[in-house]
């Protein structure tokens, strides 16, 4: 067990300037407008660092940046652009204590997950991008004896992304790298609770991106969000958040006529079919494990496993398991590395989840578990902690449809296979679900009739780059954490080239 | 204390949702800077479930939305504009939700409260450092 020194103190692995300007061409630039915004740590709810709080005159500055390097950078071979991407994996590597102790007094989140998920995840995900852009080929066709239609892959050019604030390097680098393998050049805006972590490892790069590759313009939504989203200078957007975001978002794209894609969450559910209790075994403690994870990250993940759902058979059994399993949750110090629940990412995130278990209350679920604000006491004392909450009730419940993005969980009873599906599916989401069992024909035809992006057979929370990441129904457009992200960052060129010496003898 | 919006939706007879004197004082504060006003209320992940306050206009409604109520501001003081260059009133507040999220949502009535944050969508109060938030109560008819 390890507590790692809070930034500000003595040994702390990481230096936080007190105040950050925006990362421009590859060097510090300070925000015309002049204004500067505090940046506040969840784990203790005090200021640490304030960071340029930027408008459309530093979102133009960044994409003059961005066109300007896009000139050469797009025309680098994926050879080049492969080594790079290696050097940025090796990079956070090199830099795993230290980003992740920004990472979580950033975010709030316990630090065993970036030092163990995020940053891991990250430097993998660089080096996976720079394996399939080596790997990629065009393709050509003999269209017949004379005639062939040869396809290159040409990046889009200058790209936006708006990051969100749950994982705020992974869900960069997720973005980032696929962008970058494939020749494109960046306008990244953070979100405003994490703006600072993302700004520690770009300094951390800065001699190996070239300048103006990656460009990070902070600021609120309403005045650095919209006119990144909104300039008719990028050619394309992407955007993890909230419906109504992403709908405003596509409505800037139709007016601009460029692709967009889109990551808007879900309510995930997470199946609990009764062979999983055959046995007390091993693999029963896999699935309890399972139902738990709904508090990992403290529930801010878009793909957390917020409404479990349990076959009737096993539910009084199961459920007292599963309660027991949550009750041993460590919640506590972010910085140690014994803690498994840490803080919320903001009082806003805080506020919102207490509001959400009222409601759970009002409409007449039955609190199992947790329900209140944790006060950890002493220098936690003001920051943003809420117990692992555990409700009971059925699945027309508003804590059943909305996404809390909070450690909490709604659980409801199935009686069959097809009671199961029903109740999985009735939701407007589909970017998550999870399904357990030991009878491999149930999880293979569970998985395939939930109507989910991703599914997650007995095992749940797992991100490997390689598996397809992305929304059914209102969870958005588009697939990330694999190959196919490509394809939302390249434009397709064709030349159809006739050998033929003779006319076409039409005129 | 609060600020009822008028019922919007036909055949009912309850406001379905309400301003927290809170929340009321930071939209007449935002109506100044901005000038006639919207919330459309979110779903999804991270700042979602939370109302979005725009400028009027700015977010594109349609048929796959719910008008859920009206708020009149003409006894909240005069704005600084009478309306902006779309024709917006700025006393009339419009309050949407997507159709099908309403059909989750139908239940409950929602108070527009306000508390400090910082958002991460586009909504107009953030700068000022505070948040909008939705409190809901349980309600058995809207008739």
């Amino acid at each position: 067990m390890t507590v790692y020194a809070a930034p500000g103190t003595p040994d702390a692995k990481v230096g936080f300037k007190s105040r950050y300007e925006h990362w421009i061409g590859g060097q510090w630039v300070a925000p015309v407008k002049g204004q500067y915004f505090e940046d506040i740590s969840p784990v203790n709810g005090k200021p640490f660092t304030e960071v340029a709080r930027g408008t459309a005159e530093d979102i133009d500055a960044a994409i003059d940046a961005a066109e300007k390097a896009f000139a050469s950078w797009g025309r680098t071979s994926a050879t080049e652009r492969a080594a790079v991407l290696n050097r940025v994996a090796d990079r956070i590597e090199s830099n795993l204590e230290l980003l992740a102790v920004a990472e979580t007094w950033d975010n709030g989140k316990p630090i065993r997950e970036p030092l163990n998920a995020d940053l891991p995840l990250a430097a993998d995900h660089f080096r996976y991008f720079a394996s399939v852009i080596r790997a990629q080929e065009g393709e050509f066709t003999q269209l017949d004896g004379d005639n062939v239609a040869y396809h290159f892959h040409e990046p889009l050019g200058v790209v936006g992304q708006i990051i969100p604030w749950n994982f705020p390097l992974l869900m960069a680098v997720w973005k980032l790298a696929p962008a970058l393998a494939a020749g494109n050049t960046v306008v990244l805006k953070p979100a405003e609770q994490t703006p600072a972590s993302i700004l520690v490892l770009i300094e951390l790069l800065a001699d190996i991106i070239p300048p103006g590759v990656v460009n990070v313009v902070n600021g609120f939504g309403a005045e650095a969000g919209k006119p990144l989203a909104s300039s008719s200078r990028i050619r394309k957007i992407a955007f993890t958040g909230e419906t109504t975001t992403g709908r405003l978002i596509l409505q800037y794209a139709s007016q601009n006529i460029i692709p967009a894609t889109l990551e808007l969450g879900g309510k995930s559910p997470n199946l609990f079919f009764a062979d999983v209790r055959d046995a007390e075994d091993s693999f029963y403690s896999k699935a309890l494990e399972g139902f738990t994870l709904f508090a990992f990250n403290q529930g801010e993940v878009c793909t957390c496993p917020s409404r479990a759902l349990i076959q009737d058979s096993i539910y009084d059994g199961f459920f007292a398991d599963a309660l027991d399993r949550t009750r041993a949750a460590v919640q506590g110090d972010p910085l140690d590395t014994a803690t498994q629940v840490g803080a919320q990412a903001s009082n806003d995130q805080l506020e919102k989840i207490l509001s959400y278990i009222d409601i759970g209350r009002k409409e007449g679920a039955k609190l199992a578990l947790g329900g209140e604000r944790a006060d950890l006491g002493g220098d936690l004392s003001e920051g943003y902690y809420v117990q692992p909450t555990v409700f009971e009730g059925t699945n027309d419940l508003r804590i059943f449809q909305e996404e809390i993005f909070g450690p909490v969980v709604a659980v409801a009873r199935f009686s069959d296979y097809d009671d199961a599906i029903r109740i999985a599916n009735d939701t407007l989401y589909g970017l998550g679900a999870g399904v357990w069992s030991r009878n491999g024909n149930v999880a293979y035809r569970a998985g395939r009739d939930i109507q989910a992006g991703r599914v997650w057979v007995n095992n749940y929370h797992a991100y490997p780059a390689g598996a397809a990441f992305g929304g059914y129904k209102s969870s958005g457009i588009g697939r990330e954490n694999s190959k196919l992200a490509l394809d939302h960052y390249q434009q397709t060129k064709n030349l159809l080239v006739s050998y033929s010496e003779n006319p076409l003898g039409f005129f | 204390m609060s600020l009822d919006a008028a019922v919007a939706i036909d055949g009912e007879t309850r406001s379905r949702v309400a301003f927290s004197d809170a929340a009321l004082a930071m939209i007449l504060q935002l109506r100044e800077q901005h000038g006639p006003l919207m919330f459309h209320q979110s779903g999804g992940c991270c700042d979602g479930s939370s109302p979005m306050c725009y400028p009027a206009g700015d977010f594109i409604t349609g048929d796959s939305d719910v008008l859920l109520g009206v708020f009149d501001l003409s006894a909240e003081g005069a704005a600084a504009e009478r309306a902006d260059a779309g024709g917006h009133d700025p006393d009339r507040i419009e309050f949407w939700m997507s159709r099908e999220q309403f059909q989750y949502w139908s239940h409950t009535h929602l108070t527009v409260d306000i508390v400090k944050g910082r958002g991460s969508g586009f909504s107009l109060e953030a700068p000022e450092g505070m948040r909008f938030l939705i409190r809901s109560d349980l309600l058995t008819s809207f008739d």
